[in-house]
């Protein structure tokens, strides 16, 4: 802005004199360097907090559900689950499709904001990253145990065997499977490169502190970085690279995922909206959950300078936009299905909000179109309850579009002879009910042990970080 | 920067990595030839109740297979004899002999003898022994030289990809109908055999079934 009136602005311009609108402050209250390492590692160093174990105790229990419907399984067989004709596919993929959905969100951050030079990204990055992977392992549980014999799932992939069993490349099944793999690899990758000069900074402060156990843990991982400008160099030009790679994989991989529907000739999934609609879901589902992971640590740690009502605003926008795309889509699917005059895709979305499963689709709806919308009032936004709570309803819609858009097409296909009604078993329950506390056991030793916001990244983006700032100012 | 780790430490990134590139090479190689049919099934020989000889039976005596599995161009599995076919010569030959005892006893209580199984397709897998022997596939192609064997031992894998091998290329397995029980038979001019081979493939209409519901029904 300042160098805006050193060249020749339009003259109007100095007629009407506009408002200097100063950018969001992505620290507040100027906080020094000191003040965020101090902030970020006090988090690690600080002694276990209460509220830490009872949470902990509570997230194992709630995983051992998981623990004990999937052992279930493996020993009885994949006939435990309320899948049957014609729904074959139910809350296995359903929840396959929540939870790498969920993950979008952290490799939108890490790399498509990164290009983008959007700096409010750095506060929720590393929290960001971290829960995809973790929502990655929990999404990779599904499709693993829904094979049924889980000692043959390496069939999955293209090993030279015996039996001379080789993968079908033309399935989207398949596609999958690498689509997957590769955005689980790239998004540790990405992680831990951005963990690399944190964790020097821990190593070197146990150090000092006389903790050698852990200090030679951190060192190890920290893999010998001293903060020297070539690291810095090499570590910016893997950290751009990380991101080129990673941009397409945000769009890829929920495309892909899609593309186990929209390649079927299903009504209801036979589509080509699919991809973009279910990248936008992702996107919409995954900063739903990073508000609802942030929002409490924001709080429980007095984290209010580092994620400032910017981000929060931020976030809610990006909710907002990716929520009325969704919307968009739904509201697109029943014109085409009208449009496109095929009587078995009309009957199918018909079906779908006014049929058997009504009641899903309609709270899908409500969590998905409506409650963005609350996002447009500055209100809405500056109040962090509500914003919480409206996130774990984005949460919820996005879990019962997946529901409505797998078994609805399912259970009412073209011949009215084979249809048919789910209901998941109590397995299928519990399998799903314990992920959310495998995903909460992984995020809380996360917090524990590993910093949650890239302290390197945060003071670049401090004023104190731009040497040329005063002068700026100064002169004008 | 702290000195926690001693400088050979520098070094440990490209050690970690050649470790893993050889611990995967050795799992790789290892698996390939232990943990595969032809290491694992090939060789199978247990000792049967009776010390019955292919070598001496169908070798030196020159008793067709037919005799005894008389069910094996007839339908979908090969007989096992029941005593009685045993007796049948051993009435008169070694009628006393005391290795036969079990045969004797089977034949006289009609409880059949325990025998061993070696060749054994897993339960999801629909052989049928009479499509295979009438369109010229030939014992010893699964059996191996059974003919030449004191105590039968398993021969060939018979994973899914040797059924497969066979499957994508029957011309190369096939032969005369009159010789699918000499198990020393070759063909007297290979060129001329191939040529017939392909012939006899396309006769019969021989289009093995390559899809999974093929076997796996």
């Amino acid at each position: 802005m300042a160098h805006a009136s050193d060249h020749a602005a339009p003259a109007v311009l100095n007629e009407i004199k506009p408002a200097e609108l100063p950018r969001a402050k992505l620290v507040e209250n100027d906080r020094s360097f000191a003040w965020i390492t101090e902030k970020v590692c006090s988090i690690i160093e600080g002694k276990t907090p209460t509220w830490w174990w009872v949470c902990f105790i509570l997230a194992c229990f709630v995983a051992s559900f998981t623990v004990a419907g999937i052992t279930y399984l493996v020993a009885t067989g994949v006939g435990v689950w309320g899948h049957a004709n014609p729904v074959n596919w139910a809350w296995d993929i359903v929840n396959f499709v929540f939870w790498i959905g969920i993950g979008h969100a952290g490799t939108l951050i890490s790399a498509i904001l990164c290009l983008l030079r959007q700096k409010w990204r750095t506060s929720i990055n590393r929290a960001a990253e971290a829960m995809t992977i973790f929502a990655v392992v929990c999404a990779a549980i599904f499709p693993v145990f829904h094979v049924g014999r889980v000692w043959f799932a390496w069939y999955l992939f293209p090993i030279p065997n015996a039996n001379y069993i080789w993968q079908n490349f033309r399935s989207p099944l398949e596609w999958d499977v690498f689509a997957v793999s590769t955005y689980g690899t790239v998004s540790v990758l990405f992680w831990y490169v951005g963990l690399i000069p944190d964790l020097a900074v821990l190593r070197d402060r146990f150090f000092r502190a006389g903790n050698k156990l852990r200090s030679a843990i951190y060192g190890f991982f920290a893999m010998g970085w001293r903060g020297s400008n070539r690291h810095w160099s090499n570590y910016e030009m893997a950290y751009l690279i990380l991101a080129g790679v990673s941009t397409p994989l945000v769009l890829s991989v929920h495309t892909i995922v899609s593309f186990d529907f929209a390649v079927s000739l299903l009504p209801g999934w036979h589509t080509t909206i699919f991809p973009p609609y279910f990248v936008a879901g992702a996107i919409f589902s995954g900063f739903g959950m990073v508000l609802t992971l942030m929002l409490p640590l924001r709080a429980i740690y007095k984290l209010e300078d580092l994620i400032t009502q910017y981000h929060i605003d931020c976030m809610c926008k990006i909710t907002l936009a990716t929520g009325t795309i969704v919307g968009y889509a739904y509201g697109m699917e029943f014109f085409i299905a009208w449009y496109g005059a095929n009587p078995y895709e009309g009957f199918a979305f018909i079906n779908r909000a006014f049929g058997n499963y009504a009641w899903a689709y309609w709270i899908m709806i409500g969590c998905n179109v409506i409650t963005p919308q609350f996002f447009w009032f500055r209100k809405v936004r500056e109040n962090t309850w509500l914003v919480w709570v409206l996130s774990i309803f984005v949460n919820v819609g996005m879990w019962f579009e997946r529901f409505v858009i797998i078994v609805t097409s399912l259970a009412r296909d073209f011949l009215p002879s084979s249809w048919g009604y789910y209901s998941p078993s109590i397995v299928e329950i519990f399998t799903f009910f314990g992920t959310f506390g495998v995903f909460s056991v992984l995020f809380l030793l996360f917090i524990r042990f590993l910093p949650i916001m890239p302290m390197a990244e945060i003071k670049a983006v401090t004023p104190q970080a731009d040497a040329h700032a005063g002068h700026g100012h100064d002169k004008h | 920067m702290s000195h926690i780790f001693p400088k050979s430490a520098n070094k440990l990134p490209l050690q970690i990595i050649i470790f893993v590139l050889v611990l995967v090479g050795v799992v790789t190689a290892a698996t390939t030839y232990y943990a595969t049919p032809k290491y694992t099934r090939i060789g199978y020989a247990p000792v049967q109740p009776v010390p019955f000889s292919h070598a001496l039976h169908a070798g030196q005596l020159g008793i067709d297979c037919r005799y005894c599995h008389v069910g094996v161009d007839k339908g979908a599995t090969s007989t096992v004899p029941t005593a009685q076919t045993c007796m049948n010569c051993h009435n008169q030959i070694l009628p006393d002999s005391p290795a036969l005892a079990p045969v004797r006893e089977s034949f006289a209580s009609g409880d059949p003898i325990k025998w061993v199984k070696v060749h054994q397709v897993p339960d999801y897998v629909y052989f049928n022994h009479a499509v295979h022997v009438n369109r010229g596939i030939s014992c010893v192609e699964c059996h191996g030289k059974v003919n030449e064997m004191e105590v039968v031992r398993h021969e060939k894998p018979l994973s899914m990809g040797f059924c497969l091998d066979c499957h994508r290329d029957p011309a190369s397995h096939v032969r005369p109908l009159d010789q699918i029980t000499n198990l020393n038979w070759t063909p007297a001019q290979a060129s001329e055999h191939a040529k017939w081979a392909q012939d006899f493939v396309k006769n019969n209409h021989i289009t093995p079934p390559q899809s999974c519901t093929g076997c796996h029904r």
